[in-house]
C-alpha cells in the first residue's frame, strides 16, 4: 500500500540504491545505540578470552592482543533501525587470526561474543570465520571511541550492526545456538539485513 | 513482524517542533509501557522508510496508540508527518517493539525516569500506566528541555504530581533565562542527580535514561558516577 502523499527522499545513484540493504536510507553520520551507559574499559583492564564451552582456551591482554596480525576491513554496515553508512574503515584481528593464535580449528558452530557490560550476541561461527569477521580496535586510523564499543568491539558487517558486539572481552563456542541480549528481547537470531531479518520472525 | 495500517485520528501539537499523532489500529496489541513501533512510508514505486517512534499512550488506552513526533529539518519520516499527515491517512504500524527499556513487571521500585526533549515519550506512558493501573511504584521524573514550550506534556504531568500517587517531576530548562517557579534551570548535573535520587523514598530500583545520543551520554554517565550500578540503568537513544 503506498502512502498518501509520500515519495521519500530517494538516496541518490543507482549505485547507492544497488548497495542499500530493503528498508535501509543512507546516513553520513554515525549514531549510537546501546542498551545501558557507556562502559569505560582501561586498555591496561582490558582482557580477551576465547572459550570453548565453559573451558578458556586461551587469553590475551591488550598489549599480546594488538600484537597479533592487524588488518583492515571496509565495508558498509547496517543497523536494524534502517540506517546505513558505506565504506566504514576499521582495522583489527580477523577471528581466524585469533583461532591461529590460540592453535585451534573452531570446535562447534556457534559462538557468543561477550562484552564487558555483560552484552551478548549470538552468531554462527561460519560467519565469523574465512575472513568474514574481526576485533576492531580502530576505526578511519583512530581508535575507537567507547560511544561506538571501545577499545574493542565485534565487526561482523554482513549482518545487522547490533551483531557487531561493542566493547567485546571474548568469544565463546556453544554447543547449540544460545540466543544473545538482543535476539532474546524480540530481534533476529540471525539478522540478514538483504533478508531484512529484523525482528524475530521476520 | 507484524504490520498494521492504523488509521490517523487525531493530530495534536505538543510544542513548537513536537506533534502527537494518535492512530487507531485494526486490533490493538497489547504492549507494555517503554515500547516502541516502526513506522513504514511507502512510495508509488515501492521505495520505502522506516522509523521508531516510542509509545505515548498507557497501556490501558486500548482505542488508540500516540506517537509524539519531533519534526527534524530535513528529516525524511518526521518532517513528513508534520508537512504532509492529515486525519483519517492510513499509516503503515508494526506491532509493539521492545524488551528491555520498559516497565519492570511487577511492583518493583522506586523507578528514576531521566528525558531529555522528545524522549519523553515512552515515560509519558509510564506516567499514564501509573495513574491508570494504581501501581504504587514511586517513581520521579527528571526531564529536561530547551524552554518552558519544549516541556512537553507539562500539564498533564503537573496534574498527575498533583494527584500524590508516587509520581514526583523535576524539570530543568536548558535554554531558558527565567523558569517558572519550581524549574530549575541549567543541563542535568550531579546535583539535579544527586537531588532526584535523594528525593526517591527508598533505594533506586532502576534508571532509563531516554533522548538524543549526547543527552544520554551525559545523563547515563552521571548516574553511573552517582554510585548507581551501570546494570540498573536502560537507555534508548533516538539518534545523532
Ligand atoms: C527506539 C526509538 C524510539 C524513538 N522514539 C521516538 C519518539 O517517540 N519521538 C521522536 O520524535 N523520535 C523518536 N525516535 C527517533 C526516530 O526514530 C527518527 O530517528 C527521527 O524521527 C528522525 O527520522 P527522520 O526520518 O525524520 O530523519 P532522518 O531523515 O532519518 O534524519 C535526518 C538527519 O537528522 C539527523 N538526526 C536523526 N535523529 C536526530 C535527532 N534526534 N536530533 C538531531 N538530528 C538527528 C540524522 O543524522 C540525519 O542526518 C526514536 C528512535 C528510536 C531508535
Amino acid at each position: 500500500m503506498a502512502t498518501r502523499g509520500f515519495t521519500g527522499r530517494r538516496s541518490g545513484s543507482d549505485e547507492t540504491r544497488d548497495r542499500l540493504p530493503p528498508g535501509q536510507f543512507l546516513e553520513h553520520g554515525f549514531p549510537v545505540l546501546s542498551a545501558g551507559p557507556t562502559p569505560r574499559v582501561r586498555t591496561e583492564d582490558w582482557m580477551f578470552t576465547l572459550k570453548d564451552g565453559v573451558r578458556p582456551v586461551k587469553s590475551w591482554t591488550w598489549a599480546e592482543f594488538n600484537a597479533l596480525p592487524q588488518s583492515k576491513m571496509t565495508r558498509d554496515i547496517h543497523c536494524v533501525t534502517t540506517w546505513s553508512k558505506f565504506d566504514t574503515a576499521w582495522e583489527g584481528v580477523m577471528i581466524d587470526d585469533i583461532l591461529g593464535d590460540a592453535f585451534i580449528e573452531p570446535p562447534t558452530g556457534f559462538t557468543l561474543a561477550h562484552s564487558f557490560d555483560g552484552y551478548t550476541t549470538n552468531v554462527p561461527t561460519p560467519d565469523l570465520v574465512g575472513g568474514r569477521a574481526m576485533v576492531a580496535l580502530r576505526y578511519e586510523g583512530k581508535p575507537i571511541t567507547a560511544d561506538h564499543g571501545g577499545p574493542a568491539r565485534l565487526l561482523v558487517p554482513h549482518l545487522y550492526f547490533w551483531k557487531s558486539a561493542k566493547w567485546i572481552n571474548g568469544l565463546q563456542f556453544t554447543a547449540k545456538d544460545e540466543l544473545g541480549f538482543w535476539e532474546l528481547r524480540g530481534y533476529h537470531r540471525y539478522g540478514d539485513p538483504w533478508k531484512e531479518q529484523r525482528y524475530t520472525n521476520d | 513482524m507484524r504490520w498494521q495500517n492504523g488509521t490517523v485520528t487525531r493530530i495534536v501539537r505538543r510544542s513548537p517542533t513536537v506533534s502527537s499523532f494518535f492512530f487507531k489500529l485494526p486490533e490493538f496489541i497489547p504492549f507494555v509501557a517503554g515500547q516502541h513501533v516502526s513506522v513504514r512510508l511507502t512510495a508509488p514505486d515501492g521505495y520505502r522508510a522506516q522509523r521508531s517512534y516510542s509509545i505515548a499512550s498507557a497501556p490501558e488506552e486500548t482505542a488508540h496508540i500516540e506517537l509524539a513526533i519531533e519534526k527534524l529539518v530535513d528529516g525524511e519520516v518526521s518532517a513528513f508527518f508534520h508537512e504532509v499527515v492529515e486525519v483519517n491517512d492510513e499509516i503503515e504500524v508494526s506491532e509493539p517493539i521492545g524488551g528491555y527499556f520498559v516497565w519492570p513487571p511487577g511492583q518493583e521500585g522506586p523507578l528514576l525516569l531521566i528525558a531529555g526533549g522528545s524522549g519523553v515519550a515512552p515515560f509519558i506512558s509510564m506516567a499514564r500506566h501509573k495513574l491508570l493501573s494504581g501501581l504504587d511504584t514511586p517513581v520521579l521524573l527528571l526531564f529536561s528541555a530547551r524552554t518552558h514550550q519544549d516541556l512537553l506534556f507539562r500539564d498533564e504531568l503537573a496534574e498527575i504530581v498533583d494527584r500524590r500517587i508516587g509520581f514526583d517531576l523535576l524539570a530543568t530548562l536548558t535554554r531558558d533565562a527565567d523558569p517558572p517557579a519550581g524549574v530549575r534551570k541549567g543541563r542535568i548535573d550531579a546535583a539535579m542527580i544527586a537531588e532526584a535520587i535523594g528525593r526517591l523514598p527508598s533505594a533506586l530500583h532502576r534508571v532509563y535514561v531516554c533522548g538524543s545520543n549526547p543527552f544520554v551520554e551525559n545523563a547515563a554517565q552521571l548516574v553511573v558516577d552517582a554510585g548507581v550500578p551501570p546494570g540498573l540503568v536502560a537507555t534508548e537513544r533516538y539518534g545523532v
